[in-house]
């Protein structure tokens, strides 16, 4: 018995108590910087695509949402002819950007991707392209890569010592 | 002329109230639960009453093929007329009032009786188990609380020595009924609850048992009358105790009679959501045990009392 009313008065006291709710759409909630949200494909500090194409993405992706093409342009340089991701089938795992070597593909705190049309969950390159350089600024794959195709040349990679002349007995 | 203005004015009043507590039981139950409740639609989130209505409104009239289509229909309406009668006999104010019967509380108490047909009829024209389930469970409940539901209010009624509710409130004058009757209070306040079938005695009901349970196949605005008829039950019985044990209309002249009266019943309307906000169900064998062996012996015992000390005082 005492303790019903016990319960009444407490509840009763939550008039005094601060709302918990957040309003959305004029409060937005903070989402910290690695939320997995929205997927973008970045460039590098020069400019240039990230990606190469390798397909790491689309086979790591458990619900293979994700698409591609892979082709050279003329320096030999791998790049996707068409990138795209299905925005209904995606689960937000981060999978792509885990699987990804060049950080090209990227998760970012965005979640707010409705639409009134199914189709339109589907991304083309160009809308997921973007020109900055997403979460891991200053990395450039092809500078750290042993290929050469126009962005280095050979032994001159920010880890990299000088290729060895085999023919060269000198030490 | 006068008694016409009446009619229409109880009629506004009992209405706007019962419509109105759509939007202040959902404002209210979420400032107990630490949340901000409807506040989108117009100032404050007030015309959610009306979307609600819109929605109720246009949403698809379904009778299910199996049902018992006429008595099925009229079940609602029994609810809502039952309840709207018996506001007739209530006074909102010295001369505010339909219908000044000398038998007011007998019959408040006849029309309640009746109301529980509503419920019943509805949930067994439904043709469902859930329904049925929740029909019978609302009779008997309603049966158990009926019982000291009036003995609850012969207290009042010796002392005011008169069935209507005008002399109740005019023997208040010299205190109110809830200090001599403070039992009689109690009990007529929880067996108000177990009659407007509310949370935490909204047993016919109970959505985690019986789906929706007497009203489980009710759409549309015929779901909209049982759940108005809620509302409306509310009121009511928070119109009753105010008039009964608070004095009615009674009150300071520097507002006028009706304003007392509707803010006392305001005041009994927003306990009974606050009671919603804070206590769980019992369980159904609970509430007829604490019917039976609680408040039974307790509302006989006020009787008797007050019966006594009356007598000896006389």
């Amino acid at each position: 018995m005492l303790s019903i009313l016990r319960t009444i008065w407490l509840t009763f006291l939550h008039i005094f108590h601060k709302t918990e709710t957040v309003e959305y759409p004029e409060v937005k909630p903070y989402l910290p910087p690695r939320y997995r949200g929205r997927i973008i494909l970045t460039r590098d500090k020069e400019g240039e695509e990230r990606c190469v194409a390798c397909y790491l993405c689309a086979s790591a992706c458990p619900v293979d949402c994700i698409s591609l093409q892979a082709t050279e342009d003329e320096s030999g340089r791998r790049y996707p002819e068409f990138f795209r991701i299905n925005f209904s089938r995606c689960i937000f795992c981060g999978f792509c950007e885990e699987a990804c070597p060049t950080y090209a593909i990227q998760l970012i705190p965005d979640f707010e991707m409705g639409e009134y049309d199914r189709q339109n969950m589907v991304y083309e390159k160009e809308h997921l392209l973007i020109s900055g350089q997403g979460k891991y600024p200053d990395y450039n794959f092809y500078k750290n890569a042993g290929v050469s195709i126009g962005v280095k040349g050979k032994g001159e990679g920010d880890h990299e010592e000088k290729p060895l002349d085999l023919k060269d007995l000198m030490p | 002329m006068k008694e016409a203005l009446n009619i229409a004015g109880v009629l506004f009043i009992a209405l706007t109230i019962a419509a109105g507590l759509i939007w202040v039981e959902r404002r209210l139950l979420s400032v107990w639960q630490d949340r901000l409740g409807p506040n989108r639609v117009g100032p404050f989130g007030l015309f959610q009453v009306i979307a609600d209505t819109i929605k109720l409104f246009f949403k698809e009239d379904w009778v299910p093929s199996f049902s018992d289509r006429p008595v099925f229909i009229m079940a609602p309406g029994i609810l809502i007329i039952t309840i709207l009668l018996t506001f007739a006999v209530i006074p909102f104010g010295p001369d505010f009032i339909v219908f000044d019967s000398n038998i007011g509380i007998l019959f408040f108490l006849g029309n309640s009786s009746l109301g529980v047909y509503s419920i019943v009829l509805g949930g067994w024209a439904s043709n469902n188990k859930y329904s049925l389930i929740g029909a019978m469970r609302a009779s008997a409940q309603m049966l158990t609380y009926e019982v000291f539901m009036g003995l609850s209010l012969m207290g009042v009624v010796m002392m005011a020595d008169s069935f209507s509710f005008n002399a109740i409130v005019e023997a208040q004058k010299g205190g109110w009924f809830i200090v001599p009757q403070f039992i009689g209070f109690i009990v007529f306040f929880i067996a108000g609850l177990a009659e407007t079938h509310r949370l935490p005695f909204d047993i016919p009901e109970s959505e985690g048992e019986l789906v929706a349970g007497y009203h489980s196949e009710y759409s549309g605005m015929k779901f909209g009358m049982f759940f108005v008829g809620e509302y409306l039950g509310i009121t009511l019985i928070s119109a009753l105790i105010a008039t009964l044990f608070f004095g009615g209309w009674l009150g300071p002249s520097f507002l006028p009679p009706v304003f007392w009266f509707l803010l006392k019943t305001f005041f009994f309307i927003c306990m009974f959501i606050l009671l919603r906000a804070s206590l769980p169900r019992p369980r159904y064998d609970q509430l007829m045990k604490f019917g039976w062996k609680v408040l039974l012996p307790l509302s006989l015992g006020n009787i008797l009392i007050t019966g006594a000390v009356l007598i000896f005082f006389k």
